[in-house]
């Protein structure tokens, strides 16, 4: 599939209709979402295949484009039921096989290492500090081949270091740096759209001796 | 919910120690046709749980899988055949997983499993 498909395709989905502000939900937009897995895919060979997470799904742009480009099994998890409503829906439009888990991420136990690959667009940490944290940190015990984030380009150095140090990952690097739009959802927003700079990382796990 | 998923899933409440698998109630399954990939079913076999697989299988009401299996197996059509059935196309829609060291019951709501906790679980 053409990066350009991939991105009309997301493009078409439902986004929240009431987004908690407690849980930072933004939507992934399409331009973001089909860069994300078109690099996995296309340049590390990590989605076609693969069993993929979604971690914190909301209404699952990322897992749903891990599904078009080809993932074996695809599972998103997010905390709140209303957003996988609207993930599951919007897999079905699209006609691709997606399961769900509602669970904290946090709390989440996934035995032995049978996902592959794990996409995210975490909460940044603005509303709960360290929510970034705790994503990256989860992720980096269930994966056993990759994990693609978004971070703000802002933390980029405290991300490498704690990804390294703190949470076993064996290489840690910035693929590209994309503009991620914010658009006016809550009432604190005083402007129309900001842009925010935010980096797409790769991080590879260490592997289990 | 595939029972791909399943082999994957344990209770996460706090202090459980034998929280996998979880036991099935299964009060509606679905069969969704998907496509079959030998490459795919020969790798996910050395990561499954196959007891667990099993008897996940048979809660749903497919009994066709060995009780047993070794690598051996893979070569033979029918036995991939049944492998992808029971991994990949059998999907648990409502019931719910229940974990076998406390019978804590996690409701399976559309095909959503509800592992959130409650306070004191975490």
């Amino acid at each position: 599939m053409k990066l350009k498909n991939l991105e009309s395709l997301l493009g078409d989905l439902e986004q929240f209709s009431n987004p908690k502000i407690e849980l930072e939900q933004y939507p992934t937009g399409p331009h973001i979402a089909s860069r994300m897995l078109y690099t996995a895919e296309n340049s590390f060979g990590d989605v076609s295949g693969k069993v993929v997470a979604d971690f914190g799904c909301g209404c699952g742009t990322l897992g749903i484009a891990a599904a078009l480009l080809g993932a074996e099994h695809v599972l998103g998890i997010d905390v709140d039921a209303e957003s996988l409503e609207i993930a599951s829906s919007n897999a079905e439009e699209l006609e691709v096989e997606m399961n769900f888990v509602q669970c904290d991420i946090q709390n989440l136990k996934l035995r032995g290492l049978t996902v592959d690959t794990i996409v995210m667009n975490p909460p940044f940490g603005t509303r709960r500090k360290g929510a970034d944290m705790d994503f990256l940190s989860s992720a980096l015990k269930v994966a056993s081949v990759a994990v693609y984030s978004l971070h703000k380009t802002s933390t980029r150095d405290h991300i490498k270091r704690a990804a390294i140090r703190d949470f076993n990952a064996s290489t840690a690097e910035v693929l590209c740096e994309l503009r991620y739009d914010v658009p006016q959802l809550y009432k604190f927003h005083k402007k129309r759209e900001v842009d925010i700079a935010v980096d797409l990382w790769r991080f590879a796990p260490k592997r289990v001796q | 919910m595939r029972l791909l998923t399943h082999n994957m899933l344990s209770c996460n409440v706090k202090g459980v120690t034998n929280g996998f698998p979880l036991i099935i109630q299964a009060d509606k399954v679905l069969e969704k046709p998907a496509e079959l990939n030998h490459d795919f079913l020969r790798n996910m076999f050395y990561k499954v749980d196959w007891k667990a697989l099993v008897d996940a299988a048979k809660s749903m009401g497919y009994s066709e899988l060995p009780e047993s299996a070794e690598a051996s197996m893979l070569e033979s059509l029918d036995f991939l055949n049944r492998f992808h059935h029971a991994l990949m196309e059998l999907h648990l829609e409502e019931g719910a997983l229940i974990c076998p060291e406390t019978g804590r019951k996690f409701p399976v709501d559309k095909g959503i499993p509800n592992m959130l906790l409650h306070e004191d679980e975490v």
